[in-house]
């Protein structure tokens, strides 16, 4: 069975729609002029039991709003969703149970007592046995590295640590599935990676479904190998993370280290873009197409000791396709189901 | 969930939120004597209404004698210390705009229920720490009190303190909710504020004001039980009072109920 299935969801906000001026705002006391602003535009998607799904977009793509449906805190204009066979926004307790969102800039610890206190409590809330409890917490605390810390007041531990407690909170009930909203933001490099390798760990530990929200690239790299790339509430892209590079990006790097004389960069520029030219070193930003033509045009030209060609990286190719809008594949793409195993 | 499973949980969060509140007890021990400091300027200034400064003055105005007006700010300072509600509003609101009310959509936990046991831990704590700093100001007022009350006064007193309690919390409660539609509930609060202390009876006894104000519900929050403990009650007044309060509580109960389930409709969960 699948995790999530999602049909035609729709989620529309209406705007308070201010104009500038003071009169404007004496008019705005008696008639106020109301936008509707479309967050989340007929979405569907599947995600099937174990699978670690991210989505990407810039900021107020419609990613949060998503895990919002998900997780039952909206209501949506229109359409369907069940997660774990539950309908989200209805909230029972036993899909609560069942779940977990952490959300990088909330925290749900209490801000004066120690995290194990916390614990306790979700213990308690989640009616988690005792012996499972303990089991669990030293499993988790063991992998995040906290164990120093969790007998200290929340309010004392920094960002990184306190992000790494609220992931012990909300996998203490261990959940089938976790919702994550940015999990590193604001996080330092260091603890970045740990929080990613703990997660790659726990879900392939556990078999857990996984759906993360981020705009750190490295996030997603490192763990996911399926993108839903949402960009005004519409999405653009489902599928492998390789493929996203393959769909948006029409260019290849070539590198090439070479010996004696590099050619000028006027001669480079009928290949494609120079975007270093410095002996022994040249890099090329090739079209996809020509890329064959070039390299054998190359070898011809000088003498080669090095070369590779590789996708451009991740994290350019998406922010060069959301600050364009008439990149490819830009204008609303209906989704193909790439639900995976189904 | 059964309710001894209920019970459990919200006993472990009356447990947290009292570590947590001890975590400020001086403040507390501090802040409660210095809340007395108001009563003197109560003593001189119906000293001064009355024109005598003695205890025992059988003039009235409004049927209080000047000791009874001051073991009615007293008395009423008591009754503030079980229906205030510091922070309850104003954090509902803060937990509807900023978002945080999310955890209790999410994790299987009631909202209300949470924050009224997080709220009896609250006051548990408080009375603790406040326990000698009230028996040492009563004890040092304790020739402006008409004397002890009859048993079944007393009782009746200990159970309107309990129900101010339960009024005060979903009053304020009430208040914070409406924040699902005005996120900014600040200045209604500032409002509500002004009017809960001229219309419970903090700021004067309401003897003193126009008769309607007795059919609304804020005279439980100081007014009845410091009459009630001056004695001014029959018994069967004191009953009916107590009935009437109780209707109050379980209507308040309901339009908390229903009002927060529309608003959970309307919420956007705003912030991020």
């Amino acid at each position: 069975m699948s995790a999530i299935e999602v049909r035609n969801l729709t989620k529309q906000y209406r705007v308070y729609q201010k104009s500038e001026g003071m009169w404007a705002s004496v008019k705005g006391l008696f008639h106020r002029e109301y936008k509707t602003v479309d967050a989340v535009r007929d979405v569907s998607f599947t995600i099937e039991t174990g699978e670690m799904v991210a989505f990407l977009g810039p900021n107020g793509a419609g990613k949060t709003t998503t895990l919002k449906l998900l997780s039952g805190l909206i209501f949506p204009t229109s359409g369907t969703a069940t997660a774990l066979g539950y309908v989200p926004w209805e909230r029972a307790y036993e899909y609560r149970r069942r779940f977990a969102l952490v959300m990088g800039q909330k925290n749900q610890l209490w801000w004066d007592l120690p995290a194990q206190e916390s614990f306790r409590l979700h213990q308690e809330i989640y009616g988690i046995e005792e012996s499972q409890f303990r089991r669990r917490m030293d499993e988790l605390v063991s992998l995040l590295e906290v164990s120093q810390l969790i007998g200290r007041p929340v309010r004392e531990l920094s960002l990184g640590e306190r992000m790494r407690m609220e992931l012990i909170a909300s996998l203490l009930h261990s959940p089938d599935l976790l919702l994550l909203d940015e999990p590193t933001i604001g996080l330092d490099v260091v603890s970045q990676r740990k929080v990613q390798e703990f997660l790659k760990y726990y879900q392939s530990e556990h078999k857990i479904t996984v759906l993360l929200t981020s705009h750190y690239m490295k996030d997603v790299e490192a763990l996911c190998t399926r993108a839903v790339v949402i960009n005004q509430g519409v999405i653009k892209h489902d599928g492998p993370l390789a493929e996203i590079v393959e769909r948006f990006s029409k260019d290849k790097v070539i590198q090439l280290q070479i010996a004696g004389e590099s050619p000028s960069n006027a001669e480079l520029e009928r290949f494609g873009i120079v975007l270093e030219n410095k002996a022994p070193r040249i890099k090329l930003k090739v079209e996809r197409t020509r890329v064959p033509a070039t390299l054998s045009a190359l070898l011809e030209r000088c003498q080669i000791e090095d070369i590779s060609v590789q996708d451009r990286p991740l994290e350019e190719v998406i922010a060069e396709f959301f600050t364009d809008t008439s990149a490819p594949g830009n204008e609303p793409v209906t989704t193909h189901q790439t639900g995976g195993r189904s | 969930m059964t309710l001894a499973n209920r019970f459990r949980v919200y006993w472990i969060i009356l447990q947290t939120s009292m570590a947590e509140r001890f975590a400020y007890r001086s403040d507390f021990a501090l802040g409660t004597l210095f809340r007395f400091l108001p009563i003197i300027t109560q003593i001189f200034l119906w000293g001064a209404i009355f024109g005598t400064m003695d205890t025992r003055s059988d003039k009235k105005i409004a049927g209080y004698t000047y000791g009874e007006f001051v073991a009615y700010y007293l008395m009423a300072m008591l009754a503030r210390a079980f229906s205030s509600m510091p922070g309850l509003s104003s954090g509902i609101a803060r937990d509807i705009r900023e978002g945080t009310l999310k955890k209790y959509l999410t994790q299987p936990i009631d909202m209300l229920g949470y924050l009224f046991w997080y709220r009896v831990a609250h006051k548990l704590v408080y009375y603790v720490v406040a326990t000698i700093p009230f028996i040492i100001v009563f004890y040092l007022c304790r020739d402006y009190f008409p004397g002890w009350p009859d048993p079944l006064t007393i009782v009746g007193v200990i159970a309107s303190l309990q129900m101010a309690f339960l009024m005060g919390f979903l009053i304020e409660s009430l208040l914070g909710l409406i924040a699902f539609w005005f996120l900014e509930v600040s200045s209604l609060l500032f409002i509500y504020m002004m009017l809960n202390y001229f219309l419970s009876g903090h700021m004067i006894p309401l003897d003193m004001l126009p008769q309607w104000v007795e059919w609304l519900p804020f005279k439980y929050l100081a007014y009845v039980p410091c009459k009630m403990a001056l004695g001014k009650y029959s018994h069967a007044e004191m009953g009916q009072e107590l009935l009437i309060e109780a209707i109050w509580i379980v209507a308040l109960f309901w339009m908390n109920r229903w009002v927060f389930a529309r608003g959970l409709r309307q919420y956007g969960a705003y912030g991020g």
